[in-house]
């Protein structure tokens, strides 16, 4: 089975907003806007087990990419299909609110995320164990660093049953032995029938968790299959592979 | 392991469907309870007084305008403050929320490029938190109508299907708001300045007689009238609202609603290089 689909989608931008809505009315109507095309004709799909890794430059259209699936961006053409329960972790601090304790904040994106109150309940000490937050986790968010500010956000995104978790870039804040601890559980977790999209720089640990991944450019798929392969080819078309 | 239910499609130009907004919002129960209580509690967190504010606003409010105004309309209207109080809690709520529900989406505008949530539950939660701060608000009125020797009528328990009614109004009139100023942003500020003026035009804090007979007509093509109608009466003077009244303010509330969200499933799909 697919948890995730994508047919010939295709997403545009207008290049600028138009600010004021006195501009809108006394600008000449048939003027449009220029557009801007994030993403051209993508066609890709990720099986239930997988771990897919998505890797480009930055601009490629990624996290434009990441943000269809999670059906944030609805797609200008073409069809968009996920197949279970949803877990983004799509910049920092996916729906968490400054003036909220960690804990608070544990229960508010649980909600989010479609989980009852009673639900994270049973969940809540696994989450805040695991991120390691500790005493902090009764202060309001404001007060946390960014890195523990991710340690929460994936602390909940992977540990509430999630059928598909979607990371952009989560690994990179943390320090080294919770991103071991993060990718242990990335491991664990595909063998659950359980998918993880998972967008990054770093072409090391993509090689190391993923099994499928796909690269990015100028809006377009370059390359799909294997992650070794998609990896090297990526790696031979850069002059400085250590670059970004 | 397969979960039907949970299988989700997007086709591209598909509008946003009622059915599929109304299973989503119903799903997000959670949410919108978080939501709601969030709106509740972050508003007034950081100050002594907490909570208690949504009940001393009011007050403190009455007093002023009854400190102003009494002596000028002491002859035409009996029981000034009362009049006051009755059109101007639900004349609050009606503006505080369309205003509000217009901030509640830009404040969440990062929450929905991060997550996918029902767009327009932010305006559902800021109405119904304002619903709640409105009941809140009627505490002190009743203590006043009880230590000034107001009678309380039976037409009071109409009061509930008098707010239901503006709630729609209000809420369809905050979808439209909300969805045009996500693209312009100058609406929510040519909005809030012509409440202050509409408020003027409306007659919250002055009896409707005190002004020319020439000048009444305009004031029927005002939609609030009629509201401010149909929740003052049963409160200040003890009487059911008028069929007419109701019936206008009904129809206006359905429209609003049906309206409301036919342009905001229409504009929402849009969104998101505007959050």
């Amino acid at each position: 089975m697919n948890r995730v689909e994508l047919q010939n989608v295709s997403v545009r931008y207008p290049a600028q907003r138009i600010p004021t809505l006195k501009e809108w009315v006394v600008r000449a109507r048939g003027k449009r806007p220029a557009a801007v095309n994030a993403l051209r004709d993508v066609t890709l799909s990720v099986a239930a087990g997988e771990a897919f890794g998505i890797i480009g430059r930055n601009g490629a259209g990624k996290s434009t990419l990441l943000r269809v699936i999670a059906g944030i961006i609805p797609p200008n053409r073409g069809e968009v299909v996920t197949r279970g329960a949803l877990a983004p972790v799509i910049e920092l601090g996916t729906g968490f609110d400054g003036e909220l304790s960690g804990r608070e904040n544990i229960f508010f994106n649980g909600s989010l995320l479609g989980r009852s109150r009673a639900f994270m309940r049973r969940c809540e000490e696994e989450i805040i164990d695991f991120s390691g937050i500790g005493a902090h986790i009764d202060s309001p968010l404001r007060t946390y660093s960014t890195g523990m500010v991710a340690r929460l956000a994936f602390s909940v995104a992977t540990t509430i049953d999630a059928e598909i978790v979607l990371l952009d870039e989560v690994l990179a804040v943390g320090d080294a032995s919770f991103r071991e601890k993060c990718e242990e559980r990335i491991r664990g977790f595909h063998s659950n029938g359980a998918t993880i999209v998972f967008v990054s720089h770093d072409l090391d640990s993509v090689r190391d968790l993923c099994s499928r991944a796909a690269w990015v450019e100028g809006g377009a798929l370059r390359a799909v299959g294997a992650a070794e392969e998609v990896i090297d080819a990526y790696e031979k078309a850069r002059p400085h592979p250590k670059g970004t | 392991m397969t979960d039907l239910a949970s299988e989700r499609r997007y086709v591209a130009g598909a509008t946003v469907n009622l059915r599929e907004e109304l299973r989503d919002i119903s799903r997000s129960a959670h949410l919108l309870r978080n939501l709601v209580h969030r709106d509740l509690t972050i508003r007034y967190k950081r100050s002594v007084l907490g909570f208690f504010w949504t009940m001393l606003h009011p007050l403190l409010l009455m007093l002023i305008l009854v400190m102003v105004f009494s002596s000028i309309f002491r002859f035409t209207v009996p029981r000034y403050d009362i009049y006051v109080l009755s059109a101007l809690l639900p004349w609050n709520f009606y503006a505080q929320t369309t205003v509000g529900s217009m901030a509640s989406l830009a404040w969440n505008g990062a929450l929905m490029k991060r997550v996918r949530v029902p767009k327009s539950i932010f305006t559902l939660s800021t109405v119904l938190a304002g619903l709640i701060n409105l009941a809140l608000a009627y505490i002190p009125l009743l203590v006043i109508m009880l230590v000034r020797g107001t009678p309380i009528r039976a037409a009071f328990l109409f009061l509930p299907v008098s707010l239901l009614i503006l709630a729609v109004f209000t809420y369809g009139v905050s979808l439209i708001l909300t969805a045009f100023s996500v693209y312009f942003v100058d609406v929510r500020e040519m909005y809030t300045v012509a409440m202050t003026a509409l408020m003027y035009l409306t007659p919250v804090i002055y009896p409707i007689e005190i002004l020319p007979e020439r000048f009444r007509p305009f004031f029927a093509l005002n939609p609030l009238v009629y509201f401010i109608d149909i929740v003052r009466a049963p409160v200040h003077s003890g009487v059911l609202p008028t069929t007419q009244s109701l019936l206008i303010a009904t129809t206006l509330a359905l429209a609003a609603a049906v309206i409301g969200w036919t342009i905001f499933r229409r504009l929402s799909r849009g969104f998101y290089p505007y959050l």
